[in-house]
């Protein structure tokens, strides 16, 4: 097939349809707007695609990542600095993209985290309580252009489209026993009860609570019990399957697009889904301050021009970067000034933690889901004084029961022991019932030597270029990292772990073959000022107002927490933005 | 503002014209998705397991393949050796299928070396890996110790597959070694669906309970033993 149709203008045109493509997506089609979504994966539902007879299938989901978007598709390539040459990551990694509609929202664990306060606010509250002297050379620390409490009432939303569960901890201003203590103050409870304890979380709460922390429940997109949400749509308790990150739920448990969002949408007259139809870029107007649409290639190879009044990308933090870029929408940061926007502000996950074994327990690991877990904030962002510590933010310490998968697990046996032959045998059947993780998951600062941009050398099978992430971890994260890292061995002591194994991903380089966090975050952040964000509160691109981005890209650092529920707020207070201003002004949104 | 319903504009039927299998998800053309789609609870097309019956490897490799995987997971008391329990019948299949020809890989070139963090950047398929490399352990194997791999003993072969493990046979020795590593594993744990863990040996071996989906009952029994016999999704003996 040659040259490129033309489809019918929509009002709106919504690149990928996960979690942000569908919250707009809902929005939008309920304020009347005609809405057309193109997803470059195909259409995956509870009964034709993960029904229990085939979701329990480690090899092929979890193993194989059946679920998830290929290499050959799209990958990106990768270097720890500016001096190297980027090379392509080939094989599955720590970028595990969605590849269908819901996005990573099929697939992901479900931990479903508000940001702390200071999150929003980093660049003044560090300045405030510890002065710039503080903080390592480099590192850029800014505000958001938005607070917690103005994403409150999306949060809110948020959770109650996705019926968390969870025990509130910070409620309308007062603190609550169970809750989290340190946790912003929500207007109402969680939508379902936190999730029960398995034997590991159980020990993990009596010892921080013996040690003066302060354990709570994860909040869990894995529902706790029954829950119709504001759309309309019900949703069945969780089981405890034990296949949950990496797998689609076939229990209609697991908060999701498909489980959610989809079934109020779908049945718009004003929405369409195009799957299989991936967006190239978008096309500006001669003028360049507005675009006109997007151009899409779709199964046969057929390219189309979608002419849409606004375009949105929701293509998740990697490819709303890339599009961006490909569609010369914004300033491209560059390394050698460290002036413009796109691509600039890029951060990761800071994890370290314990690996633990104990002579005399019987965890039962396949009890577990992917959000199952008790966590202290104790360590997290600006809970605990640092002066004197040289970092800034610090990490949620967890201990979590989501699976006891055996291919996954094959290697959880005492350091010193032979990875195969008879004695890795026995120390597996074993410690297969013994050993538990304390996982810290922390914060991550842009710094001015980590970033993204298009790679010169590689392109994907449509010939575009592949992004190209420069990324090695700061001083700042380092120190964090050890620092929280020696909390998780002092608390595995007082558990009783008679072996006690510390990790710490940012000990030495980073490589993307360190898989223990999947969130890549910023490079199209958010922000007051067009000098160091791509977009404005709304997620509206400084330069072509008609272009929104949403996704983990929006963040201009990322949080000691999960991404997905701070995104899920940020496209709903977007939504609301173009429907109560955008659609009347035509305009910017912000005074740049 | 464009506030009409665009479906009667350009229609379900209209578009799907483009698309003339007919079906929602249908892989030609976009595929359009409307109000009816989630009435539509019939499997995917491709929602069932890829299972392969295909063979790759010649009987020889095969029996190489034995040989190296039985000293990997060894026959004991508690349960099968890797042969025993169906894993080289599981790799063979594995290798059949999209997995042998790396459908999944980035393999665009150029290839150049990198940096340790920068991953395996060669172009081999699993397949190329397997023929390739099993012809060097068997051709070293026969120089240095006199014997082909299968009849050595087996502390010669330990000893061999340690030197292969710790980079002593050189990268390619290594990657091969990683990867024949974590195919006996998976052909030990996963389902038997696939051809490997047989009789659910690899399962019952560390207390597995297998393709369960539901622990309602069992969270409220923290730390118990369970005594739970693990189920398939095919084998239930
Ligand atoms: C295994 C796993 C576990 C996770 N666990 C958690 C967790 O516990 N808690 C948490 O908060 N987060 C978790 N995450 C992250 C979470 O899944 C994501 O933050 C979230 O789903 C992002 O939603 P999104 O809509 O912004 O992007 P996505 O869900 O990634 O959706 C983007 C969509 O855009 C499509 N797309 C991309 N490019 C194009 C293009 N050019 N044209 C057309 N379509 C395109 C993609 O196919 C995709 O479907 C996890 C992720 C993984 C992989
Ligand atoms: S653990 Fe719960 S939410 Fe996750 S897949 Fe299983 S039933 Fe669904």
């Amino acid at each position: 097939m040659s040259g490129t149709k033309t489809r019918e203008k929509a009002d709106v045109v919504i690149v990928g349809l996960g979690w942000s493509g569908s919250l707009i997506a809902e929005e939008l089609t309920r304020a009347g707007l005609n809405v057309v979504a193109l997803e470059r994966g195909k259409w995956r539902d509870t009964a034709t695609d993960f029904p229990p007879a085939i979701d329990m299938d480690e090899l092929r989901w979890a193993t194989r990542r059946g679920m998830m978007q290929p290499q050959a598709v799209e990958t990106v390539t990768f270097r720890n600095n500016s001096e190297q040459e980027a090379l392509p990551v080939r094989e599955w990694n720590c970028f595990q993209f969605g590849w269908n509609v819901g996005g990573a929202g099929t697939h992901w664990a479900g931990m479903t985290w508000r940001f702390n306060p200071w999150d929003f606010e980093v660049g003044s509250k560090v300045r405030q309580r510890y002065g710039q002297a503080e903080t390592t050379p480099g590192l850029q620390l800014q505000d958001w252009g938005i607070t917690y409490d103005e994403l409150e009432p999306y949060y809110d939303r948020f959770e109650k489209i996705a019926g968390t569960s969870g025990t509130a901890g910070h409620l309308n201003g007062s603190i609550k026993p169970h809750g989290n203590p340190f946790e912003g103050s929500r207007s109402s409870e969680y939508p379902t009860p936190a999730l029960k304890d398995t034997r590991w979380m159980g020990m993990f709460r009596e010892t921080t609570t013996a040690m003066g922390y302060h354990p709570f429940t994860i909040p869990a997109g894995n529902i706790s019990s029954e829950w119709t949400n504001p759309l309309g749509v019900r949703m069945g308790p969780c089981t405890y399957c034990g296949y949950c990150e990496m797998f689609g739920c076939g229990n209609w448990s697991k908060s999701s697009p498909q489980a959610c969002v989809l079934p109020a949408l779908t049945g718009r007259d004003n929405f369409t889904i195009l799957a299989e139809a991936e967006v190239l870029h978008a096309t500006l107007a001669e003028d360049g301050k507005t675009a006109k649409g997007v151009v899409f290639i779709d199964a046969n190879g057929q390219r189309w021009e979608q002419p849409a009044d606004i375009v949105i990308f929701t293509a998740y933090q990697i490819d709303n970067i890339r599009l961006l870029l490909l569609s010369k929408i914004g300033k491209p940061y560059d390394h050698k000034t460290g002036t413009g926007v796109v691509g600039r502000g890029y951060a990761y996950q800071t994890i370290s933690g314990a690996n633990l074994f104990f002579d005399d327990e019987r965890f039962n690991p396949f009890i577990g889901a992917g959000a199952l877990g008790v966590q202290i904030d104790d360590y997290n962002a600006d809970n605990f004084d640092h002066a004197g510590l040289g970092f800034v933010g610090g990490a949620g310490i967890m201990a979590f029961s989501t699976n006891g998968r055996p291919i996954g697990m094959a290697d959880s046996v005492p350091q010193g022991t032979p990875r195969w032959g008879a004695k890795w045998k026995q120390a597996y059947a074993k410690s297969y019932q013994t050993s538990a993780t304390i996982f810290n998951q922390g914060t991550s600062f842009a710094h001015r030597d980590v970033f993204a941009d298009l790679d010169p050398t590689y392109t994907d099978r449509h010939g575009q270029p592949l992004l190209r992430v420069t990324f090695d971890y700061n001083e700042n994260d380092r120190r964090m990292a050890k620092y929280t890292m020696d909390k998780a061995v002092e608390i595995g002591k007082k558990a009783g772990a008679s072996r006690i194994e510390p990790f710490n991903s940012a000990e030495g380089a980073n490589t993307p073959y360190d898989q223990r966090s999947t969130h890549t975050t910023g490079g199209a952040v958010i922000g007051a000022d067009p000098a160091t964000s791509a977009l404005n509160r709304y997620g509206q691109t400084w330069d072509v107002h008609n272009v929104f981005v949403v996704g983990a890209s929006s963040f201009p650092n990322n949080g000691g927490y999960n991404p997905t529920a701070t995104v899920g707020a940020l496209a709903l207070y977007c939504a609301r933005g173009i429907i109560e201003k955008y659609l009347d002004t035509r305009g910017p949104l912000v005074e740049a | 503002m464009n506030r009409k319903n665009e479906k009667s504009a350009l229609g379900r039927r209209k578009f799907l014209a483009l698309a003339p299998t007919g079906a929602v998800a249908a892989a030609a053309g976009a595929a359009l998705l409307d109000s009816e789609t989630r009435h539509d609870t019939r499997l995917s097309q491709d929602a069932l397991p890829p299972l392969v019956a295909d063979s790759y490897l010649t009987d020889a490799e095969k029996a190489l393949v034995s040989a190296v995987f039985d000293r990997l997971i060894p026959a004991d008391d508690a349960a099968l050796g890797a042969s025993d329990a169906g894993c080289v019948a599981f790799l063979d299949r594995q290798l059949a299928g999209p997995w042998g020809l790396a459908a999944t890989r980035y393999r665009a070139g150029p290839f150049k070396p990198g940096t340790p963090e920068q991953g395996d950047q060669s172009p081999f398929t699993p397949r190329e890996r397997y023929r390739s490399g099993l012809k060097a352990l068997e051709t070293r194997c026969t120089k240095s110790e006199g014997k082909g791999f299968a009849q050595i003993a087996p502390e010669r072969q330990d000893a061999f597959l340690q030197d292969m493990e710790a980079g002593r046979h050189g990268p390619d020795g290594k990657a091969f070694f990683e990867m024949m590593l974590q195919n006996v594993r998976e052909g030990y744990f996963a389902d038997p669906l696939y051809g490997g863990n047989k009789g659910m040996t690899g399962w019952k071996l560390v207390g597995f309970p297998g393709a369960r989906y539901d622990y309602r009952a069992e969270i409220d029994r923290p730390g118990a033993d369970l005594g739970l016999a693990p189920i398939s999704l095919m084998d239930r003996g």
